[in-house]
């Protein structure tokens, strides 16, 4: 009986090369997890970081050997058609093989910071950006759900990672409940879907399409819906939106910046995939939905982020006006768009983990310092903080001489180029509206030393308390009710004259980049320098988005 | 000559802002090392300037020295640089104002950033009058926004955020537009050519339908509009003005408000020379109602800042109305008067900080009398107030004159009530000077300090400018007017030609071609671009369709 069965069962001829940065980043958990059972002592976190680093490292170096190997031969398909290697998802590799490398230092930093040990963060961070990536590069449904799950079952956990915050168990019971629904959505899409084309295979699918008047077809309609959903869902699209902001503000601050970077890359390079590729044909039925939701999204984002007086909720929303870009690119429905929304995404990435670095940095001990006011005269206090997070900021607001400007650039002129005028002076304005509170922050960090007239106090109370024996204490911790038992002496005086013996003996009064811890401050002039040095030296990577979408399978 | 050129344009641009990264990277230093660097880098862009102005072949219309360099050819984006008769001498007022502004208006806190800031925002400014390639003035013309908002917000005055802030969107929104009209021309050019440009020579030569060019007209028109500001669009700028520290006040006015005047003779009269034949009556009203009504509103203002402000709307207007009034005499009008007004309004700021920072105060009741401890600091006052006023002698008049004389031949009435904003202006102007400077001093003002040497060399350029300019405007003019001239020509010949199945309005151009319009034009003014006024009252209604049509949706393309 068993020998009938090994001679029906086919097995697929598998090219491990085609997926070698999946397997790095599923084989690297399980050797960290191996080694922290096995090992006597507690390690400390810097083992498993430098573990997570290497991993990243190599994940990227295999992902740019990829690239080398796609770029002569052009695309193609592994494991029976199941994977495609292309430009594209080559480059969403490279991506988050990236964060994946910038994640471990950020991470690194924090959890030091909050004497979280153990290696959950960084192997449930690897096992995500395998599921993301598997998501970039699959080339059939089914395995995009596959995907999906692994990224999303590992960020729910992420998202509860800070067990002694309230909010983090939260957001991560509202993320896992919300997405197992969207995740079950998205699975229903792909039944139907199945049952209108009789195939998950996206090639077949297309082809099926091309073969067959189906466009009216109610049922491949009604999965398309339904697939969109579930990718709506996990790009943040409104109306899909509403558990951004609480898990975006609930999770620790280093797995909010990795899951904006992780998540919509994962997301959006499926959904761009499928619809552009596999459904290309039935543009005419699904481009007026992605109008009309690219169109609430930028405005709903760009709008509620205005109200906000918590950042990481702000930076929530305009998370959600960021994917209104990315979509512009895809309504637009034409190579253009599609490199323009892939360059977003590559870009956006650096962009979204650096500023939740710094983020994670002004958050301090407690990862409870998010109301605006912990920013006001940042700049006096933390000059390379401030700068960092001004430039980064303004990125993101598309001010020129950064990536944040090309990719508002290259989105708005694949929307023109398709006619969509509209759409792109709607998305302008959003991005306007969305200056604001980007300046907003700016504002608040280089203002002088006015303490907060009006402002509610913080809630770091208990941070403030808990902080007061380590070397993060800044002197914002000296205004706000809970600030006076850590503080009491300095609790009237304005925040800038810093409060050296308040620290709790942390005597020295150099209000430099002291607090800063190596590694994140690693990662955020990582992410710096990326932005500005591809926003002024703009080819290399706006050529890389242009020939991934060219290599489109 | 060598084979090479010595590429004076990128050499002007990236100098000042390589200076602006040395000075910031060098803060910690002692405070001189900054001081001097700074100054080291204005004045060898100051020297730059001058030698492009005397290299410049003056009876040259088109683009001269150009470099152009690939820059991101995956978007088909250059860095092409070019200077004309309009461009020379605008980068010559900036390469002149910026050292006085940073001499005149010193702060005392991070004096290292304050440097940088105002050398970076001196690359953005010559980049933008320089730049051939449309997304390379756009991002230039953007990224002048990033050093004036932290001017203002790190060294302004009590409400500094909210006038940043309130600079920022502003012109953030304009922008928008412009940069959807950008991309819209240069797809539309794609389409007719098959190759992705934004050089400005290039995509002067697109066909556009009488519907996408006014569409795209007030798409750019927008842009430039916040920026000079022209009147309903203005009111950031006395915030911003008011609010800015002196420096930063003297180069938003007379350098970041003529961004919005170059981009409209630029870029409207280039590449859209029908849309602003028929939108000109309408941004003549405009601009006509700007400088009434900033007079009105700097007579009735009791702060010497804000009066400042407000007469600065008031001589935008002028500009814009001579822009707009597309006579050859009017449009040399204006660009002459973009530098004279750069002049005046700079060394008026300038004033009135050294007032400022004698008194701390800007409100005129409460200066008195300063002219008997003070009497060089009130002729000093007295001479650049007449400039502004427009006193024959002085170059605020020749500026003025001109765009006068352009606007009554073409649009006569418009003309008529702008010559009422002159009266206005000696009005509230002379009266300020009056309360401020006659009288008996009182109290403090008794003690009130007299101009130091140190402030007089300051001034000593602008004086000397506006009287050499007021006495002997040719060498500028001479340099100006062929460039206008073609210009003039160019929105001529687009006007009286109509391709296309797709005009609009057919007997528009009968009308056009009326005995009336032309004999009257070609008599008063031989060598004018001529708007017959039947096409002006016709097209008032097309404004209004204009404008409902930016809000909608889609562009015909």
């Amino acid at each position: 009986m068993s020998l009938f069965f090994l001679s029906a069962l086919v097995l697929p001829k598998i090219a491990w090369s085609a997926i070698l940065p999946e397997l790095i980043l599923l084989a690297a958990p399980l050797v960290l997890l191996a080694v922290s059972a096995l090992s006597a002592r507690r390690l400390p976190t810097g083992v498993y970081a430098g573990g997570m680093g290497a991993a990243g490292l190599a994940s990227l170096g295999a992902s740019v050997w990829l690239w080398t190997q796609v770029t002569p031969h052009g695309a193609g398909t592994a494991v029976d058609g199941a994977i495609a290697v292309d430009g594209f998802s080559v480059l969403v590799m490279i991506l988050v093989s990236s964060v994946v490398v910038l994640a471990a230092l950020i991470g690194e930093g924090y959890l030091r910071r909050e004497g979280i040990g153990g290696p959950e963060y960084y192997v449930l961070a690897m096992f995500s950006a395998a599921g993301a990536m598997l998501m970039a590069s699959a080339d059939d449904l089914v395995l995009i759900f596959l995907g999906l799950e692994i990224m999303s079952i590992a960020l729910y956990v992420l998202a509860g990672l800070d067990a002694r915050r309230q909010g983090s168990g939260e957001a991560a019971m509202k993320y896992f409940l919300l997405g197992a629904f969207s995740s079950a959505i998205f699975l229903y899409g792909i039944a139907l879907v199945y049952g209108a084309t009789g195939s998950t295979n996206l090639p077949q699918i297309a082809d099926f399409l091309a073969h067959n008047v189906a466009s009216s077809d109610g049922l491949l309609l009604a999965g398309m819906a339904l697939l969109l959903v579930g990718f709506f869902f996990k790009i943040a699209a409104v109306p899909f939106h509403m558990w951004t902001p609480d898990v975006y503000q609930g999770s620790p601050t280093p797995v909010t910046g990795f899951m904006a970077a992780v998540a919509k890359a994962g997301g959006f390079a499926a959904l761009l995939r499928v619809f552009f590729a596999s459904f290309g044909l039935l543009r005419d039925d699904w481009q007026p939905v992605i109008w009309l939701v690219a169109v609430v999204t930028l405005l709903v984002g760009a709008v509620l982020a205005l109200v906000q007086r918590d950042v990481k909720r702000m930076l929530a929303y305009s998370s959600i006006n960021h994917a209104g870009f990315i979509l512009v690119g895809l309504e637009a429905a034409t190579t253009r768009g599609i490199a323009a929304s892939l360059y977003y995404l590559f870009v956006y990435g650096f962009m979204v983990v650096g500023t939740f670095a710094v983020v994670t940095v002004i958050a301090r001990r407690g990862d409870e310092a998010h109301d605006l006011g912990s920013y006001r005269g940042l700049a006096q206090r933390q000059p390379f903080l401030a700068a960092m997070l001004a430039l980064l900021l303004l990125a993101q607001a598309g001010v020129p001489l950064t990536t944040g400007f090309l990719a508002k650039l290259y989105i708005i002129s694949a929307a023109v180029e398709a006619h969509s005028y509209a759409l792109a002076v709607i998305a302008m304005v959003s991005a306007a509206i969305a200056a604001f509170f980007y300046l907003r922050v700016v504002v608040l960090m280089y203002a002088g030393a006015k303490s907060g007239v009006g402002l509610p106090a913080p809630l770091a109370a208990t941070g403030a308390g808990e902080g007061a024996g380590s070397g993060e204490l800044s002197p914002v911790a000296a205004y706000g009710p809970g600030a006076a038992s850590a503080a009491e002496l300095e609790g009237d005086r304005p925040e800038a004259s810093r409060p050296d013996g308040a620290g709790g003996g942390e005597g020295h009064g150099e209000p430099d980049a002291a607090g800063v811890p190596a590694t994140i401050a690693l990662a955020i002039a990582l992410c710096a320098g990326f932005t500005l040095l591809f926003g002024i030296w703009a080819q290399p990577v706006v050529e890389l988005a242009r020939q991934a979408t060219l290599l489109f399978h | 000559m060598t084979a090479e050129p010595f590429p004076f344009l990128t050499v002007i641009v990236l100098l000042p802002a390589i200076a602006a990264v040395v000075v910031a990277v060098v803060q910690k230093a002692p405070r001189w090392v900054a001081e001097l660097a700074s100054a080291l880098a204005s004045l060898a862009v100051l020297a730059l300037a001058v030698t492009i102005a005397v290299q410049f072949r003056t009876h040259d219309a088109g683009y001269q020295m150009v470099s152009r360099h690939q820059w991101i050819p995956g978007l088909g984006i250059s860095w092409a640089l070019g200077v004309d008769g309009i461009s020379l001498f605008l980068v010559v007022l900036t390469a002149v104002i910026f050292p006085l502004a940073m001499l005149g208006g010193k702060v005392r806190q991070r004096p290292a950033s304050f440097l940088a800031w105002m050398l970076f925002l001196e690359a953005a400014c010559i980049a933008s009058f320089l730049s051939l390639d449309l997304i390379l003035f756009f991002v230039a013309f953007e990224i002048t926004l990033v050093p004036a908002y932290f001017l203002i917000s790190g060294w302004g005055h009590e409400r500094r955020g909210y006038a940043a802030i309130k600079f920022f969107l502003y012109t953030f929104v304009g922008s928008a537009f412009l940069l959807v009209g950008i991309l819209a021309l240069a797809f539309i050019h794609l389409h007719q050519t098959g190759h992705l440009t934004f050089d400005i020579v290039q995509l002067a030569h697109t066909h556009l339908s009488a519907v996408t060019g006014d569409l795209l007209f007030w798409a750019f028109t927008a842009a430039f509009a916040v920026k000079a500001p022209l009147f309903p669009l203005h009111t950031w700028s006395p915030d911003a003005y008011g609010e800015a520290p002196i420096a930063g006040s003297v180069v938003l006015a007379a350098i970041l408000a003529k961004l919005g005047t170059y981009g409209i003779i630029r870029f409207d009269l280039t590449l859209f020379p029908r849309a602003t034949v028929s939108m000109a009556p309408g941004i003549l009203t405009l601009a006509v109602i700007g400088i009434i009504y900033g007079a009105l509103v700097a007579a009735k203002s009791k702060d010497l800042k804000r009066l400042v402000a407000y007469s600065s709307l008031s001589h935008i207007g002028f500009i814009v109305l001579g822009l707009f009034a597309l006579s050859a005499e009017s449009l040399s009008g204006s660009v002459l008067q973009m530098i004279n007004h750069g002049i005046i309004v700079a060394a008026l700021f300038l004033l009135i900080g050294m007032i400022y920072e004698r008194r701390g105060t800007w409100q005129i009741p409460k200066l008195r009398g300063l002219q008997r401890p003070a009497p060089i600091l009130a002729a000093v006052f007295v001479v650049v107030v007449l400039a502004a006023v427009g006193l024959p002698g002085l170059n605020g008049f020749v500026g003025e004159f001109l765009i006068l004389i352009g606007t009554f031949v073409t649009h006569r009435w418009w003309g008529v009530v702008a010559v009422a904003g002159v009266v206005l202006s000696a009005v509230y102007l002379l009266w300020a000077y009056q309360q401020v400077f006659h009288g008996k001093p009182d109290g403090e003002n008794e003690h009130f300090h007299e101009m130091r040497w140190r402030e007089g060399l300051l001034m000593v350029p602008l004086v000397g400018l506006i009287v050499f300019l007021g006495i002997y405007p040719k060498p500028v003019l001479d340099r100006i007017e062929p460039t206008v001239d073609a210009l003039v020509a160019h929105v001529d010949a687009a006007a009286h030609t109509r391709h296309g199945p797709h005009t609009p309005c057919r007997e528009r151009s009968v009308r056009c071609a009326g005995p009336k319009a032309t004999t009257r034009n070609l008599a008063l003014a031989p060598r004018s671009g001529v708007t017959p006024s039947a096409r002006a009252q016709d097209s008032t209604h097309r404004d209004v369709i204009g404008t409902a049509a930016t809000t909608g949706s889609g562009v015909g393309g």
